[in-house]
């Protein structure tokens, strides 16, 4: 392993031992131009962020600085220090890590490299974890809870003193998340322990690379700090400004040392950027129906049959949908057609464990023809030979669709094939905005936010249970983390507080401390108790809202023992049903019999309909890029021959019996209908900004006289109907539509709607659970959700009533901007339609109006307090009593 | 007549329990006009700090803000006599710990009126440092008032401990809130102190207490109390 061979790289020269020129030589292979590009860059000290699509060998490119580092370690000797970790591998799937230690093992064991490969996950046994403390792997796959577990333990600076390489893979699907904040904590503390480490990051093509870059390498306290995100993403054009293998970026001069980032000369502090273009573009087309779009809706029932001929054509057909309850109906209407009885499997993250498992093995066996699944399946698994891609219902954003075509035929060079089948009318524009996204190589992955206060409490007590620290010391290294490089001293010292007696003005809790601050500066764990709770109650997935879905005969109610679990549900969907109501469970239609403790109790009702729709539109919000195309695309006729005719039809007949508005304006229509008056708005924002506006436009119209009776909100229009004619007000000058849209609405409305708001108060269970006000666990107790419910919602009262500025309630309100409720976009939203809302008075309903008009039936209204359904309920019976 | 203008001042209900008169306060207290008796039932004072000993931090203003309750409602009523019917404090040491505010605030309520303190399970002992009397049970006529209800059907019991709440779905909205369970015979009243969650009165504590046919759920509204029959009621 002596002899020295070079290959050079348009950087700087990498190097390689022999056993790996041996090993690519045997295989006629050479190493590709960016993993040559990135051992260079790597062995020139730099931390390095590679950005290529899936079938790159990302994989191999990752782990070549710490496999080619290895190879040359000198053996072990008897005698010698304890040797800790070497390379840290993180993803955001268990999976995922199982897979690469399949596929890393293969290349380690045929060079003969003396590397030991091992995962550690949630599944890990106890006694090997302990066997990993003792005598640790090499290399250690892993996830990000795992890692904070592993940085609060006594011993976290011994096992990690020898790290010189984490490698995190698809970190585009991380950074976005309160995993990713944790996790950014975890390596600013990794950096600490180990100061020549190197950071490589994979990803996928984001929008804007340069946040990704940061994340990778500490933020320097010199540096300026860029201003907060912008709600709106300007989407990026692969190939504007990055091309090739990040040639923008001069070679890094070779310094030998690891840090050279971190001297970083008063500028940004950067990783490097490696960019490999895809390979061949995808072959993505709409699909091509006989059939009648629907005005509304997002079953795409009547594409199934063309969908079910695709299946046949194809060897492997890899179907996402946007739900849970899309999955199940799609693969509840591809079976009922079934005829040539091909292998039709369902993967979705409810699902029984074992049962994703037994789908996982079939298809990696290829014993499946296709399979349907949520985004459990978008992350890179690299899966038998998928040679089809199908989007059923609109892909809500481009980047989004370009990640899960990229699943279809994982060599690179190939084009994938992909079919994308619109659900509705609307979504016929949106897929078509998307598609074209895909051929401009547009990028509109969400701009990253601020790093979360709820996370940063929990981090600071994992740091207490690893050892006392000095506040001066742990503030700067938490701002070397890039989401929390703007992170003010005040903040900072309000969450210590917070960790060490919960952070209130009534300072009663000081002899209960979890932490204290000693005579010597430090603060330190006050009881060992504290570090056994705390490891308890790990990570930022809050999964307490989940009941076990169990099958027991029909009729049995919530009694008797019951047979198989079938899954889990969201305790918010069994909020709305009734036993002896029918819904789509794992493929079967379900009767729902009652709920015991944390289980849900159901029976077999095949044959039946399932009678309770769910709202299917999708978590994901329509982005803001494909929102301006599809405004764009209505405004613009010629674009519409791109359309099918049904769809450029129904655009012909609003422009003539309404209007069309242009791109930047915000038309509202107000029209009778029934003995009703109804005011659609389309401002393209998506389902949960327009969820928003249309608590805050009711309140606001009750207050004007309008007298508001409900409202739906979809993802494209908000449709609101009253006892009165806004029409008619707003032509009589005593309601102006300026007024009704203005930006103040997200001043004292907000303020007071927030108040009661639901979704809030799940927004703050969240944070109370992650910033461990409230356990998830405690030892020797199991908490189940519905409990941790109850009392969320009673503190999230009572400290909003006592401490509206507490750090917890700023945590759930920075949540909800970005969250559930999209206060963000709405804003943004409102301030571009200022003086550009164009109001069409009509006598009927207008075509672009029906889509959101059939939705009012299916949807369920949200609005109405409380105590008016009590009064309904009790009206009821009166009637049922006096009539 | 007295029955009217209770209901009008303080948005009660008027249940009948054994033949007693009572209103169901939408505050969760009960008044028994012919007695001049208040019933309130699990207080769980000091709650947040008994958490805090275990180094969860629940904010610290559950105390407060129960004893305003407390104080509103005696303030309305004006009772002769009040019972707290168990589960008074959270915890054992609850009462001893009580920053003397909260203590003199108690005191200044108990002032003038027969004060019963009937242990519950969270606090069995006899309060430290406060007046009033401890007692197990109190029997008034036909009524009789312990902190656990008693298995089987029981004419006369006032019982508290379960947290009874009833929830109703409707349009797709499920409301769950607390309320008095009772059958005309028995009652069991909600939970008085904030901070405290509720239990299904269809779960299967509640197993035997009821003659479901008469049953009713005097559920508390923000406004006033609501009285539900059985069938409308869901579980979970």
């Amino acid at each position: 392993m002596t002899q020295q061979t070079t290959i050079r790289s348009n950087a700087s020269p990498a190097h390689f031992p022999e056993p790996f020129l041996d090993w690519f030589a045997k295989r006629g292979w050479s190493p590709r131009a960016h993993q040559v590009d990135l051992l260079a860059r790597s062995q020139a000290g730099r931390s390095v962020l590679l950005i290529a699509p899936t079938g790159a060998g990302k994989t191999l490119a990752g782990f070549l600085p710490s496999l080619v580092d290895l190879a040359e370690r000198p053996n072990r000797k008897p005698g010698e220090a304890f040797r800790g970790i070497h390379t840290l591998y993180i993803s955001p799937l268990k999976a995922l890590a199982v897979d690469i230690e399949r596929n890393l093992g293969k290349p380690v064991e045929e060079m003969r490299l003396p590397v030991k490969i091992e995962t550690r996950t949630g599944d890990t046994p106890t006694h090997k974890r302990q066997r990993q403390k003792l005598d640790p792997p090499d290399i250690l796959l892993t996830t990000p809870e795992q890692l904070a577990l592993l940085i609060s333990t006594k011993d976290a600076g011994r096992f990690f003193s020898g790290l010189r390489y984490v490698v995190l893979d698809e970190l585009h699907s991380l950074v976005t998340s309160k995993r990713g904040h944790l996790l950014s904590l975890g390596l600013a503390r990794l950096r600490r322990l180990a100061p020549r480490l190197q950071t490589v990051g994979l990803s996928a093509t984001v929008a804007e690379p340069d946040e990704l870059r940061r994340w990778l390498v500490p933020q320097g306290e010199q540096m300026v700090p860029p201003p907060p995100p912008s709600a709106v993403p300007l989407p990026r054009f692969a190939g504007e400004d990055q091309r090739g293998n990040g040639r923008d970026l001069d070679p890094p001069p070779f310094t030998g040392e690891g840090d050279h980032a971190k001297r970083g000369g008063g500028g940004v502090d950067l990783a490097d950027l490696i960019t490999v273009e895809g390979g061949a573009k995808p072959v993505i087309t709409i699909l091509d129906t006989e059939e009648r779009v629907p005005w509304a809706g997002h079953s795409a029932r009547y594409a199934i049959p063309d969908v079910y001929d695709e299946i046949r054509k194809h060897k492997t057909t890899l179907l996402f949908v946007n739900t849970r309850s899309q999955a199940e109906m799609l693969f509840q209407e591809l079976w009922r057609i079934n005829e040539d009885s091909l292998p039709i499997a369902l993967h979705h993250g409810s699902l029984d464990v074992a049962q994703r498992r037994k789908v996982e093995k079939a298809m990696e066996a290829g014993s499946l023809r296709a399979i349907v699944a949520t985004s459990t399946l978008d992350l890179g698994i690299d899966w038998g030979d998928v040679d089809l891609v199908v989007h059923v219902g609109a892909p809500k954003g481009a980047s989004r669709l370009a990640q899960r075509i990229g699943r279809s035929n994982h060599r690179m060079d190939e084009p994938s094939r992909a079919i994308l089948v619109p659900a509705n009318r609307f979504e016929v524009m949106e897929c078509r905005a998307a598609l074209e996204a895909n051929y401009l190589g547009a990028q509109d992955t969400p701009p990253l936010v601020d790093g979360s206060l709820d996370v940063l409490a929990q981090h600071i007590l994992g740091c207490a249970c690893a050892e006392p620290f000095r506040a001066d010391d742990l503030f700067g290294e938490i701002r070397s983390a890039a989401p929390y490089a703007r992170l003010d001293r005040q903040t900072f010292d309000q969450a210590v507080d917070f960790v060490a007696t919960g952070g209130y003005a009534l300072r009663t809790y000081e002899r209960y401390a979890r932490i204290r601050l000693t005579k010597d500066g430090t603060w330190r764990v006050s009881h060992p108790r504290v570090a056994q709770q705390y490891r308890l109650n790990v990570g930022t997935i809050v999964e307490a809202a989940y009941l076990n879905v169990r099958y027991v005969r029909s009729g049995r109610g919530a009694a008797g023992r019951g047979g198989p679990v079938l899954g889990k549900i969201e305790e918010g969907f069994l909020e709305t049903i009734a036993p002896g109501d029918t819904f789509l469970f794992a493929g079967k239609v379900l009767k729902f019999e009652g709920i015991r403790e944390n289980e849900c109790f159901v029976s077999n009702a095949s044959g039946q309909d399932a009678r309770i729709p769910v709202y299917a539109g999708g978590k994901f919000p329509l982005s803001t890029y494909l929102a301006d195309e599809v405004r764009g695309i209505l405004a613009d006729p010629k674009r519409w021959q791109s359309l099918p005719d049904q769809v450029s039809d129904w655009l012909r007949i609003q422009r003539d019996k309404s209007v069309l508005p242009r791109r930047s304006d915000l038309l509202v229509e107000t029209f009778p209908r029934g003995n009703r008056f109804y005011m659609v708005a389309y401002p393209f924002e998506g389902r949960l900004a327009h969820q928003t506006l249309g608590m805050l436009l009711t309140r606001r119209m009750e207050r004007m006289g309008v007298q508001p009776l409900g409202f739906v909100a979809s993802d494209y229009a908000i449709a609101v109907w009253s006892l009165r004619d806004v029409g008619e007000m707003v032509a009589s000058r005593r309601l102006a539509l300026a007024d009704l849209f203005d930006e103040d609405m997200l001043g004292d409305d907000l303020e007071a709607w927030l108040a009661e708001s639901w979704l809030l108060k799940r927004t703050f269970r969240n944070c109370a659970v992650i910033s461990g006000l409230i356990e998830k666990r405690h030892p020797g107790q199991e908490k189940t959700g519905r409990q941790v419910t109850v009392s969320a919602d009673l503190i999230y009262d009572v400290l909003r009533a006592h401490e509206p500025d507490h750090i917890l309630l700023k945590a759930t309100r920075a949540d909800a901007a970005t969250g559930l409720l999209d206060i963000h976009r709405l804003a943004e939203m409102l301030s571009r339609v200022k003086g550009r809302i164009v109001h069409k008075h009509l006598e009927r309903i207008s075509p672009l109006a029906v889509p959101i008009m059939l939705d009012i039936g299916k949807e369920r209204v949200n609005g109405g307090a409380a105590d008016a359904l009590l009064q309904d309920t009790e009206d009821d019976l009166i009637e049922e009593a006096m009539g | 007549m007295l029955a009217r203008r209770y209901e009008a001042e303080t948005f009660s209900a008027v249940a009948v329990i054994a033949g007693e008169e009572a209103f169901c306060d939408r505050r969760g207290a009960l008044f028994f006009p012919d007695h001049g008796l208040l019933a309130v039932s699990d207080l769980h004072l000091e709650k947040g700090s008994a958490y805090a000993r275990r180094g969860v931090f629940l904010p610290p203003y559950d105390t407060a803000e129960t004893l305003t309750k407390l104080e509103s409602v005696v303030a309305d009523f004006d009772p002769r006599i009040v019972v707290s019917l168990g589960d008074s404090f959270h915890d054992r040491v609850g009462s001893s710990h009580m920053p003397s505010i909260f203590r003199d605030r108690l005191e200044k309520m108990m002032r003038g009126r027969d004060w019963l303190w009937v242990t519950g399970n969270h606090d069995p002992d006899a309060p430290e440092n406060l007046s009033g009397t401890s007692v197990t049970e109190v029997v008034l006529g036909a009524l009789t008032f312990r902190h656990e209800p008693t298995a089987g059907q029981f004419a006369g019991e006032i019982a508290g401990h379960l947290h009874p709440g009833a929830r109703i779905v409707r349009q797709g909205k499920s409301v769950r809130r607390p309320c008095f369970a009772s059958d005309g015979l028995r009652m069991i009243m909600p939970a008085f102190g904030a901070l405290t969650g509720s239990l299904n009165v269809l779960d299967r504590a509640y197993t035997g207490l009821f003659d479901w046919r008469s049953f009713r759920a005097h559920v508390l509204g923000s406004e006033r109390v609501y009285a539900l029959n059985r069938s409308v009621l869901f579980p979970g």
